[in-house]
């Protein structure tokens, strides 16, 4: 199974460690990891589900392209990674 | 009297109490190194709220039953989605996400409704909260008035409300301002809404709009609890008052030294005192020749006195928000704090000032623990 990481920034308000969870796509990883920390959703995706202006989900390194769906595929031993974006100073 | 503060700064809530005559002190600190963009004591059962905006992560709100000794993460307002297809567009043509950007003000319901609170938002959306904060409803009947397509951002990109005024005679009026969307008034708790804002004049528009109500950028409303009637604005180019309800505003001219300010506050008990803070406007935003002095009226504006007693008098560059000054149910001692991390206290109604800190983080919001009502 897909493993899901978060970024260290995130600990500090919601301790979220890393987890091993079912998924074939980004998303259905990100929601089955959300899924156990249910406060932890409104940090990484607003009230429509979707990701964070200033958020990233990466795929084994690769951030999604599917920014909005978060569709992209993943495999068993794949990492998935929520992180900040970068922006501004 | 009160003799504590919540001041909320870009780098954490710093609760700071009286330790004696003119002498103020950092007595707590929750949540340093967080962006608290504002604080609400509640006057009914002594809890605290705190919003947060952690940029990245989003807005957030917490409450303290136990005076900041520990907090809860509570619900935050929450958009519907928009209608499939639908852009929204400001007044200028620019895209408004139907998405909580920032809570930017917060209030009590009425005395008589434990647990009703009111929350402002950019970019426009006013909420309501039946159940202490746990969920929040959006007030469609504001949302969805034809009139907010002419709102504009003012201060930041998206229009928002910033003052949210609960009338004492009765917890089902209420008053908000939008910068820049003009005041609005519900009279039936929040189903319906009438733009209030007749009088009020915007000198950043065309002159055919200047007194379009719904463009209106009153930076503050206030209310006068013991003559609720009387309410007072700091307008982005002006300060007005209505005496008659919000049915109509009068420009207050010549403000000294400056028309323009964020801030405003109003005597408990006495309509005709409010005190401003002033700034030079819109294009350099420091205090006039960087003196920072607070314009008092105790006539209804007719005259204006500086108060500038124990406040930096040279090369001082504090600019004051509009959460950022306030007045205690006295009237006696207020509070602001600045731009640039200072605070200051006064316990004569503005006579003598004295220096709290001048090490903050910026300061956005400064509230008044009033006594609980029980």
């Amino acid at each position: 199974m897909p493993r899901v990481s978060f970024t260290a920034n995130l600990q500090r308000h919601v301790p979220c460690p890393p987890c091993t969870v079912p998924g074939r796509t980004a998303r259905e990883a990100l929601e089955n990891a959300l899924a156990s920390v249910p406060r932890l959703r409104g940090y990484i995706l607003d009230e429509h589900g979707e990701l964070r202006h200033h958020m990233v989900v990466f795929v084994n390194g690769q951030a999604c392209a599917d920014r909005r769906g978060l569709g992209d595929p993943v495999a068993e031993a794949d990492e998935v990674a929520v992180m900040q974006a970068l922006s501004g100073g | 009297m009160s003799d504590l503060l919540l001041v909320s700064t870009r780098k954490g809530l710093f609760a700071v109490r009286r330790a004696g005559p003119g002498r103020w002190r950092v007595e707590a600190t929750s949540f340093l190194g967080d962006n608290v963009t504002l604080a609400l004591p509640d006057p009914r059962d002594g809890a605290w709220y705190a919003a947060l905006d952690h940029g990245h992560f989003g807005a957030k709100l917490h409450r303290s039953r136990d005076r900041g000794a520990s907090w809860e993460e509570l619900g935050v307002p929450a958009y519907p989605a928009p209608p499939e297809g639908h852009e929204e567009k400001d007044g200028m043509g620019r895209v408004i996400p139907w998405k909580l950007i920032r809570i930017w003000s917060l209030e009590a319901g009425g005395a008589g409704q434990p647990g009703v609170l009111w929350a402002g938002t950019l970019p426009g959306g006013l909420f309501r909260s039946g159940d202490h904060g746990a969920t929040w409803t959006l007030a469609r009947g504001l949302w969805d008035r034809p009139e907010r397509g002419s709102w504009l951002g003012g201060g930041a990109d998206y229009p928002g409300i910033h003052s949210i005024c609960v009338d004492p005679r009765d917890a089902d009026r209420v008053t908000v301002a939008v910068s820049c969307g003009g005041a609005w008034r519900t009279v039936d708790g929040g189903a319906s809404w009438a733009c209030c804002s007749q009088g009020m004049r915007a000198d950043y528009m065309p002159a055919e709009r200047a007194y379009d109500p719904n463009i209106q950028d009153p930076h503050r409303v206030v209310q006068c609890p013991a003559r609720p009637e009387v309410f007072w604005a700091q307008h982005h180019n002006g300060v007005f008052r209505s005496l008659d309800d919000c049915a109509s505003w009068t420009e207050i001219p010549a403000v000294p030294p400056s028309v323009f300010g964020f801030a405003v506050a109003v005597h408990p008990a006495d309509p005709l005192t409010a005190w401003f803070v002033p700034a030079i406007k819109d294009e350099r935003r420091v205090p006039v020749e960087g003196k920072v002095v607070v314009a008092r009226t105790r006539d209804g504006g007719r005259s204006f006195e500086l108060l500038r007693h124990g406040l930096p008098q040279e090369h001082a560059y504090d600019l004051v928000f509009r959460h950022a000054l306030d007045v205690d149910a006295s009237g006696e001692r207020l509070a602001f704090g600045s731009t640039t991390g200072s605070l200051w206290a006064t316990e004569d109604a503005g006579a003598t000032w004295s220096t709290v800190s001048e090490h903050l983080p910026p300061v956005h919001a400064v509230r008044f623990v009033q006594q609980v009502q029980l």
